[in-house]
Order: structure tokens, then sequence, then C-alpha cells
């Protein structure tokens, strides 16, 4: 600024003032900065707040219109009849029990499916003619439903505990090894072919290239998976088991205890909801790992 | 000087959409140790078989390979490659990626790192170890890719068209560098490139090939003194040598063009 004044002052006085008229109407004006991300934050916390009175919104309406009857309650229940029944099977029957029955076939049905299904992928790329006659038998495997075999595993393995991991695992491996047979299948063969370069063998490859490579494909079968097992287990419960939150659910209608009913349609949706977001985390913290 | 790699008359023939395909047919080069000898050559003209086939993955159709005096044919792991892609691990950091070359022929992993960090500290990739390849620009990805390629420690280094996805001003770096690595460690080096300031620039010797069936047209001495500066390019006799190799080349683009518009 002092050189400017200097240059200014040799040309004109007039030129100084309306050097610095211009330089004070310059400065009122503030700047705008433009903060995208200030405008995201507040995008996030508004469309949170919605989503809250959303629910709270169906909840309120559900309780109202079976009180004042537009809605039937023996059919619908309510959210407060729903609650009072939990309470009442958590105290005096085995809710907590059926609970950790249900997630606890779910989950181990989960791990050993998903895992089981991606080793018998990774497999596939020890041998082409291998992969490609397998392959034909995994679309069908894939197609079938695999619930209809419910009645046959029971059989199989009784109606306890190991049934119903038995169709978690039905429902998730065919996923899982068609997913890691895809991340087989795009692994790179300039990348292959540099290790073979360096003189690697074919474990090696297979170790170092091709299990990293497909990692980012078995994970992305993980949220199918969770919500096929939980869905294995409950169907295995309803065929034949003393325990679970599906016995609970088909014991419940039997006997017309609608409210009950509820109660389990209610905690199963919470607990998939649970095991939901658990697997979402194991999800981010494997992509880190993976995924670079 | 004895010949460190003598590809004796070698020959691909493929068979596609039932015709035959000759890819390369007789090709013979003696390469002395210690040289960089490029080979330049209109697309298509069979240099990567040739690579394929010094670096032992694909098996030619007539012909041997030697190296040392014995016959590397189908032989894999006896000779350093390098393709243009710089083929990092993308789940592994720079360091790892660098000693994949020992850490697949069973160096302990702390000798490995032991001997990769000075050489990371000397060719300009320190305070790189820990980054993943992601993080770093098409150059320095190049860099740690050649590395590697140096580490395997082979005698011979094949380089496939290394510099062909950079930018004309990284280019020009790398080549320098490349100058630098090659005086420090004296390996013979294979060069493919498209590039004739580049061929002129980094070689001894310089084998131009024909287009398709590929084989060698000429083989051309580059008479500069080491070590070469980037002023060398626009000497009288980097020019001369230029035309030299455009003229060769011009006529084989031609050849190849008008039996791509006959098929």
């Amino acid at each position: 600024m002092a050189s400017s004044l200097t240059n200014e002052a040799v040309a004109s006085p007039v030129g100084i003032e309306a050097a610095e008229r211009e330089e004070s109407l310059v400065r009122k004006e503030r700047p705008v900065i433009q903060d995208p991300e200030a405008l995201e934050r507040s995008h996030r916390r508004n469309v949170m707040w919605w989503r809250i009175a959303v629910g709270m919104l169906l909840i309120v309406g559900w309780e109202v219109f079976t009180t004042i009857g537009w809605m039937d309650s023996y059919y619908w229940s309510s959210p407060s009849m729903i609650l009072q029944t939990a309470w009442v099977q958590a105290l005096k029957g085995n809710l907590l029990g059926d609970i950790l029955y249900t997630s606890g076939s779910t989950i181990l049905g989960f791990v050993l499916g998903t895992l089981g299904g991606a080793i018998l992928g990774l497999t596939f790329w020890w041998s082409r003619k291998y992969a490609e006659v397998c392959e034909p038998y995994l679309v069908i495997l894939n197609a079938m439903p695999k619930l209809a075999l419910a009645p046959v595993l029971v059989i199989l393995f009784g109606i306890g505990f190991t049934s119903k991991v038995a169709l978690a695992i039905a429902m998730t491996v065919i996923v899982g090894a068609i997913s890691a047979y895809s991340g087989v299948k795009s692994v790179d063969a300039d990348m292959e072919k540099l290790m073979y370069s360096l003189g690697a063998k074919r474990w090696q490859v297979f170790t170092k290239v091709v299990i990293p490579w497909s990692m980012p494909w078995i994970i992305s079968s993980l949220r199918i998976n969770i919500a096929l097992a939980l869905a294995g287990a409950i169907v295995g419960e309803f065929i034949a088991s003393r325990e679970g939150i599906g016995r609970m659910i088909l014991y419940a209608g039997t006997i017309l205890d609608i409210n009950l009913v509820w109660v389990g349609v209610v905690v199963l949706s919470i607990l998939s909801m649970i095991m939901y977001g658990g697997v979402v985390l194991l999800e981010r913290k494997l992509m880190k790992e993976f995924n670079k | 000087m004895a010949n460190k790699v003598e590809v004796i008359g070698v020959s691909k023939y493929f068979m596609r959409n039932g015709k035959e395909i000759v890819a390369m047919q007789d090709t013979s080069l003696f390469i002395e140790e210690g040289r960089f000898v490029s080979i330049i050559g209109p697309s298509g003209c069979g240099k990567s078989t040739l690579f394929n086939i010094i670096a032992g993955l694909m098996p030619p159709s007539t012909g041997k390979v030697m190296a040392d005096g014995q016959n590397i044919v189908g032989k894999t792991g006896y000779v350093g490659y390098m393709l243009q892609k710089d083929m990092l691990l993308p789940w592994r950091t720079i360091l790892d990626n660098i000693i994949l070359g020992m850490e697949i022929r069973g160096v302990p992993k702390k000798e490995a790192t032991a001997r990769a960090l000075p050489l990371m500290e000397k060719y300009g990739l320190k305070g790189f170890e820990n980054h993943y390849p992601k993080e770093l620009s098409g150059g320095m990805r190049q860099r740690a890719a050649l590395l590697r390629t140096i580490l395997y420690d082979r005698d011979i280094i094949l380089l496939d068209e290394p510099f062909g996805a950079l930018d004309a001003q990284t280019r020009l770096m790398m080549q320098n560098w490349l100058l630098q690595i090659w005086e420090d460690f004296r390996k013979t080096v294979l060069f493919v490139t498209h590039d004739i300031d580049e061929a002129i620039y980094l070689s001894d010797d310089i084998y131009v090939f024909s287009a398709r069936p590929g084989r060698i047209k000429a083989k051309i001495t580059v008479p500069m003194a080491r070590p070469r500066t980037q002023s060398d390019m626009t000497s009288p006799e980097f020019t001369e040598l230029k035309q030299r190799l455009l003229d060769l080349l011009s006529e084989e683009v031609r050849i190849a063009e008008a039996s791509e518009r006959i098929s």
C-alpha cells in the first residue's frame, strides 16, 4: 500500500482521493464465502429430523387410529399393547432366550455360509475347467428356493439348533461362492503375469494376488447374506423348534395371541436392523483394508 | 565381451479366426553384457511377444533363448520384467510392493526392507514407504515399479514401454532417472519403445523391427558418448540418427497400414 500511495502522489493529489474512495468502497463489501460442507451438514441434520418426525408420526398414528377404532386393534394391535406384551413376555416368558437363540443360529450360519461360500468361490481360480464345469450347477442352486429344503434339513439335523444353522448356511453359501467367483474372474491377467515373471509359484499368486483382489467382491456379499441367514433361521424355527422368535410367532398365531405375533415381528425387525448395522461396520473396516 | 542374451531364430505363430498369423519370424538378437538395447517398430510387430518369450511366459514356435549360455525357454524368474502399467498391488504400501520380488524368492522381510530403504532414498521415493500406490503420481508409481524390478536382482531387465503412459515432462525426468539407475547398476537392459528420441537418448544399440511378420530390419549402434545429458538431444549426430530411424520406421508403418487395408 505504501508503494501505491507514493506512485499516486507523483501522479496527482486528486488521484489519491479517487483511489482511497475506491478502496473504501471495495472494503465495505463482505466477502461471500461459499461453504458447501456447511450446506451439506445442515442438509443432513434436516433430513435426520424429518426421518425421526415421520417415524414418530407413524407410531402415534398407529396408536391413535387403533384407539379410536379406525383400525381394528384385534388385527393391528397397537404400539402400547405391543410394548406391554413384550414386557410381560420378557418377565414371564423367554423373550431374551428366544432372541439369543435366533440371533445365535443366524450369526453362526451367516459366518459359516459366507466363509464356506467364499472359499468355494476362490477355489475356482485353480482350474478353469473345474470352474466352468461347476458354473451351471452354481446357477441352478442359486435359482433354487433353498427354503423349500427346510423340511428335509429339519429331518436331517433334528429340531434343535443345528437345523437352523444348516438352513442359514444353505441360504448364504451360494451367494458367497458366486461373489467370490466374480472376484476371481476379474483378476487382472497382467498382474498374474507380473507375479509369474517374478518367479512366483501358483499358490503365491493365489495368496498374494487372487485372495486380496477378490476381497471387495466377497465383502459385498455380506449385506445380502445377513438378511438371508435370518430368513433361513426363522423358517427353520417355523418348521419345528422348541425355541426362537420364529417359534414364538408361530405359537402365538396358533393361540390367536395377535399381540404376541406383533411382538415377534417388531423384535425381528430390530434384530435384523442391528445385525445389518454390524455388517455395515464390518464391511467398512474390511473395505478400508482391501480397497485402497 | 561375451553375449549375455542370445535370441536365436525365434518365431511365433498364432491361429486366429482359423488363419495362421505370424507374429515374429526368425528373429535373432545378440546382446552383450551391460548394454542398453532398445527395440522400436510399428505397433503389432511382435515386440511384446518377444518379451513374453524371453521372460519365459510364452513358448516360441521355433528357436531358443539363451542367457549366460543357458537355455531359458519357458523358465520364468530369470529376467526382471516391467510393463507399461505399473502393476503395483493396490492393497500394499509402496515399500511392500517394492520388496515383492524378494518376498516371493523367500528373502526375510527384515532383510528385504533393509535393502529396499536405502535405494528408495537414493532414487527419490523417500517418504513414500508407507503410502499406497493410489496416493502417488504416475511417475512415482513407475519409479516404484522399476525399483521392484531392480531389487528382484536379475542381471537382465526387460522394460516394455515403461514410460508410454506418462506426459512429456515426466517422461524426460524418468529417462534421466533411468539412466542414473542403469549407470549405477550396469544391468543388461532390453527396452521397448515407440519413441525414437527416447530410444536414441537411452540406448547403446537400437533394433528396428519390421511390420508384421515381425523381424529385425536393422541394428543401429548409437555413437554418442556416456554419460549423456539433455543437450545431446539437440546435437547434430542425434538429429542425423533420428532422421535415419524415421526413414526406416515410416517405411514400415506404411507397409503395416497397407497390409491392414488388405486384410
